[in-house]
């Protein structure tokens, strides 16, 4: 039994963290014990006993960790959990440099009342930055508890040990608890300077393939998400939503929902909204309203790659990320050239728990639960909306039913926040599936241009790459090419778009691992050996031969019934090779029956979390891949439906292997993302090798023809 | 509006609702059982999954008027005294699950699957949850989980 429970006091109403005014009354409120902040960019560090001593703590904190006289422990961080098993993760580094019990620690996360400022959960940062500030913390910590035993005993604190949340004479039989040590005072440390942590050789927790923290709620139904919170008094709310994007409202008539007993409409400008006392009667409100809306053409998917090339973003700059020597002159003098444009549309992150939030109003102060990896951006959000200082509203993510890098905004917060505000009472709002798929935004289509000139020993020598929409990330080749042109074109979006896991990786490795495989076959020269060749990066290196090795490459001939393929990338400091086996029926469609994804990202804090996550992001990958998209016209999605937009299923799932290289020596990279980088080239190439056809669109094999682009001739 | 009588978890009770309130919303927001999820409202994803009379049911399509005088089992009422079932062990054996919103459909599915077939192949196990989702995509320790429970059930239960 593990006791890593999410703070949710405040959810029954009582709690530490009730009505919290400031940092300093925070610290108060701990009590007993020992508290160590982090604050990197503070040009002191303090000690004091009893309070604070009349100073503030600095504005930088980024976490801290509370010890308490019982020998709990609390970490806590602005960083969210959302599937990822950062809450895990991030305890085990904790426990590891504190030399505690992974049980006895307890994750405050994401709670704006209670955790100090984060920008948010995303972008693979929170093992590669939040990891060491809890390490630092927990280290200096620890040193602390040590030199206090010391001074108890008149002892050397060299001469000490610290395990098991014991402080320890080396030669000797006395020992403390850490709870003891701080015998009732309140002790607080701030922490600026570098401290000297555990090295991953030596990991004892960390490192080791702990289970889920808490796992036993999830396979219970006890644990609640953020569409799971009741408030007492608690109401529900409903929005209209316009007939497309950029509507204008023409007339409504709501009088048939004013009707209904206990429904309440709402309306502020275009704002419509009901609440009522049950879900059903809420639904049956919006659904009685008469609305007339002006929706005006917009582009749809036909004609869409063509628009993004020609809608500039204005204001953007026109300037390469990249540029070296002269790629005219080297395409000049290349025997083999090769150019192609390749595309990817827009997709829909469709976590399985749609945007939800309860908002509630107490005394002026406003209360959200809402799932979102940026609880403080949500904040923001609502401070603007309802004129707030931050003092005033309160924002709480239970751990929730994933995001994908799609839970960044907070409309169903602000929702829920001004129907409640008008009710006078709390109100859940849970989006419905379409309206998730709709009114949420999505992975942002693109169009990415690449021309590549090589030697005929298969010498790369000049390699450009112009992306429109998708985005920069891992936009630039890591393989070694000295003349070289390298854009990311920002567009007017028809859609509206944002981050999604792993961002424009996916995309941008895409088309340059499917080119890389097209020089690769223009010359002859064998798809591994072509990329060992032009590739001196030893981690990217590393992982090739090794899934090469797992998967067999060498020995694996391709027919036209089987096609094998590979495809490698580096994001966000990870690194990442694929194999793929595909087999293509005699109806063409095409079944992915093997996948070996070698990994490295440094020091492994969680290997089963990672395999977990790994696997995960395969399958992912495997949606967009094969047929994954979103499809609209004038101003509306067309497939906001599971039965009309399909994701990864039990049938999608090949055989999956993942080769995990613990590198003890560097430090832990994020690893929630590049996983999907490396898969679809690995499948395009692999059907490439069977069939001699090259699909540079992403889905590769959509259930049905994708309007605007060539149709594949593969089904999946 | 309509009175309906209910057996869930064991438990008899009555309802005043619209004959077609569907019995997820009964369940989630008058009854105050909110393991049971939605996840698209049309039987799509399977996160709604319950027990009707045993077999796993889409709980987000079935009105409550037909849902009236079935045993209704939830993931709420697998635990007995503390204990787990099979199927619930063997998640939390395998991890089977990441942001676990899937999970407890996942577990009522292969609840009904293990109670009609005892010891599933691979392609039965597929074949008979692949109307879940797990948007996480957790799929290969969710047979395995599957596979372990179908052994710890033979077993008596746990192990």
């Amino acid at each position: 039994m593990n006791s890593l429970k999410p703070e949710q006091a405040s959810a029954d109403g009582t709690g530490p963290g009730e009505l919290l005014v400031d940092r300093r009354e925070f610290l108060k409120g701990l009590g007993a014990g020992l508290v160590v902040a982090l604050a990197p960019g503070a040009a002191w560090e303090q000690e004091s006993g009893r309070g604070f001593g009349g100073h503030e703590l600095p504005r930088d904190i980024s976490a801290w960790i509370a010890i308490d006289t019982d020998g709990g422990v609390k970490v806590f961080t602005g960083k969210v959990e959302v599937g990822q098993n950062i809450r895990t993760s991030l305890a085990q580094l904790v426990a590891e440099e504190l030399r505690v019990p992974f049980d006895s620690i307890t994750m405050v996360m994401g709670d704006t009342d209670l955790v100090p400022w984060d920008m948010g959960t995303f972008g693979s940062r929170s093992t590669p930055t939040m990891g060491p500030q809890l390490r630092t913390m927990a280290a200096a910590a620890r040193q602390m508890l040590m030199e206090k035993a010391a001074a108890q005993w008149n002892v050397r604190a060299a001469g000490l040990s610290a395990a098991d949340g014991r402080i320890r004479e080396v030669q000797g039989s006395r020992s403390i608890s850490y709870g003891e040590i701080t015998r009732g005072e309140m002790l607080v440390k701030i922490v600026s300077g570098e401290q000297s942590l555990t090295p991953p050789a030596e990991w004892k927790i960390a490192g080791t393939p702990v289970h889920k923290a808490d796992g036993r709620d999830f396979v219970t139904g006890k644990h609640q998400y953020p569409s799971d919170i009741t408030r007492p008094g608690m109401q529900f709310g409903a929005v209209l939503r316009s007939d497309g994007f950029n509507a204008k409202l023409v007339s409504v008539d709501t009088g048939g929902a004013e009707k209904m007993p206990g429904v309440k409409v709402v309306r502020e400008g275009d704002f419509i909204g009901v609440v009522a006392p049950d879900a059903f009667a809420a639904q049956r409100g919006i659904a009685a309203m008469q609305a007339k809306w002006n929706v005006p053409p917009q582009q749809g998917n036909e004609g869409l790659f063509e628009y993004l090339k020609t809608s500039p973003e204005p204001g953007e700059q026109d300037r390469p990320q990249h540029a070296s020597g002269s790629v005219a002159q080297a395409m000049a003098s290349a025997v083999v050239k090769v150019e192609e444009r390749y595309t990817v549309q827009y997709i829909a992150h469709a976590p399985l728990e749609p945007r939800a939030a309860v908002a509630e109003w107490n005394s002026g102060k406003l209360t959200v639960w809402t799932g979102t990896q940026r609880p403080f951006g949500v904040r923001d959000e609502l401070m603007q909306a309802f004129g707030l200082p931050a003092t005033q509203v309160r924002v709480i993510q239970p751990d929730c039913g994933s995001g994908y890098g799609g839970k960044h905004t907070g409309e169903a917060a602000l929702e829920a926040a001004r129907l409640a505000k008008s009710a006078g009472s709390p109100v859940k709002v849970v989006w419905t599936r379409e309206e998730e798929f709709t009114w949420a935004y999505l992975r942002p289509a693109g169009l990415i241009e690449v021309r590549a000139g090589a030697r005929r020993d298969g010498t790369l020598v000049a390699w450009e790459h112009h992306n429109y929409n998708s985005g920069p990330s891992a936009i630039e080749t890591p393989y070694d090419v000295p003349n070289q042109v390298i854009q990311f074109h920002p567009s007017k979006s028809p859609l509206r778009q944002g981050s999604y896991r792993a961002l424009a990786a996916t995309a941008n490795n895409f088309a340059r691992e499917s080119h890389m495989d097209a020089v690769a076959h223009a010359i002859g020269i064998d798809p591994l050996a072509f990329r060992l060749k032009n590739l001196s990066n030893p981690r990217l290196r590393a992982v090739l031969q090794a899934a090469a090795d797992k998967f067999g490459w060498s020995q694996s001939t391709s027919t036209p019934k089987r096609g094998f393929g590979i495809a490698c990338g580096t994001d966000k400091g990870g690194h990442i090779a694929t194999c793929a086996e595909v087999e293509i029926d005699s109806g063409k469609k095409i079944h992915v029956r093997h996948v070996v994804a070698a990994w490295e990202s440094g020091a492994i804090v969680n290997p089963d979390g990672l395999r977990n996550q790994q696997t995960g992001a395969i399958i992912q990958a495997l949606g967009g891949a094969l047929f994954e998209h979103i499809l609209f016209g004038d101003g509306r999605i067309q497939n906001a439906h599971f039965a009309e937009y399909r994701v990864p299923r039990f049938r999608d799932t090949p055989k999956i292997e993942i080769v995990l290289i613990d590198r003890k020596d560097l430090t832990s990279a994020g690893a929630g993302e590049i996983g999907l980088i490396a898969l679809a080239p690995a499948v395009g190439n692999a059907l490439f090798a069977a069939s001699g056809v090259r699909v540079r669109n992403m889905p590769m094999a959509p259930d049905s023809k994708v309007p605007g682009i060539p149709e594949s001739p593969f089904r999946s | 509006m309509g009175q309906y009588s209910l057996s869930i978890n064991g438990r008899s009770l009555q309802v005043n609702v619209p004959g077609e309130e569907t019995l997820l919303s009964v369940l989630r927001n008058r009854l105050g059982l909110t393991g049971t999820k939605y996840g698209c409202g049309e039987g799509q994803c399977g996160a709604c999954t319950v027990l009707l009379n045993g077999q796993a049911t889409r709980a987000c399509l079935s009105p409550i008027s037909a849902a009236a005088g079935a045993k209704i089992v939830t993931i709420e009422g697998l635990e007995q005294n503390g204990k787990l079932t099979p199927v619930q062990e063997a998640f939390l054996e395998e991890g089977a699950f990441q942001c676990g919103y899937c999970t407890a459909g996942m577990i009522m599915a292969a609840t009904s699957l293990l109670s009609e077939t005892r010891d599933p192949s691979e392609e039965q196990i597929v074949a008979g949850m692949n109307g879940n989702v797990c948007r996480c995509g957790t799929y290969p320790r969710i047979v395995e989980a599957v596979r372990l429970a179908s052994r710890m059930a033979a077993q008596g239960g746990t192990r």
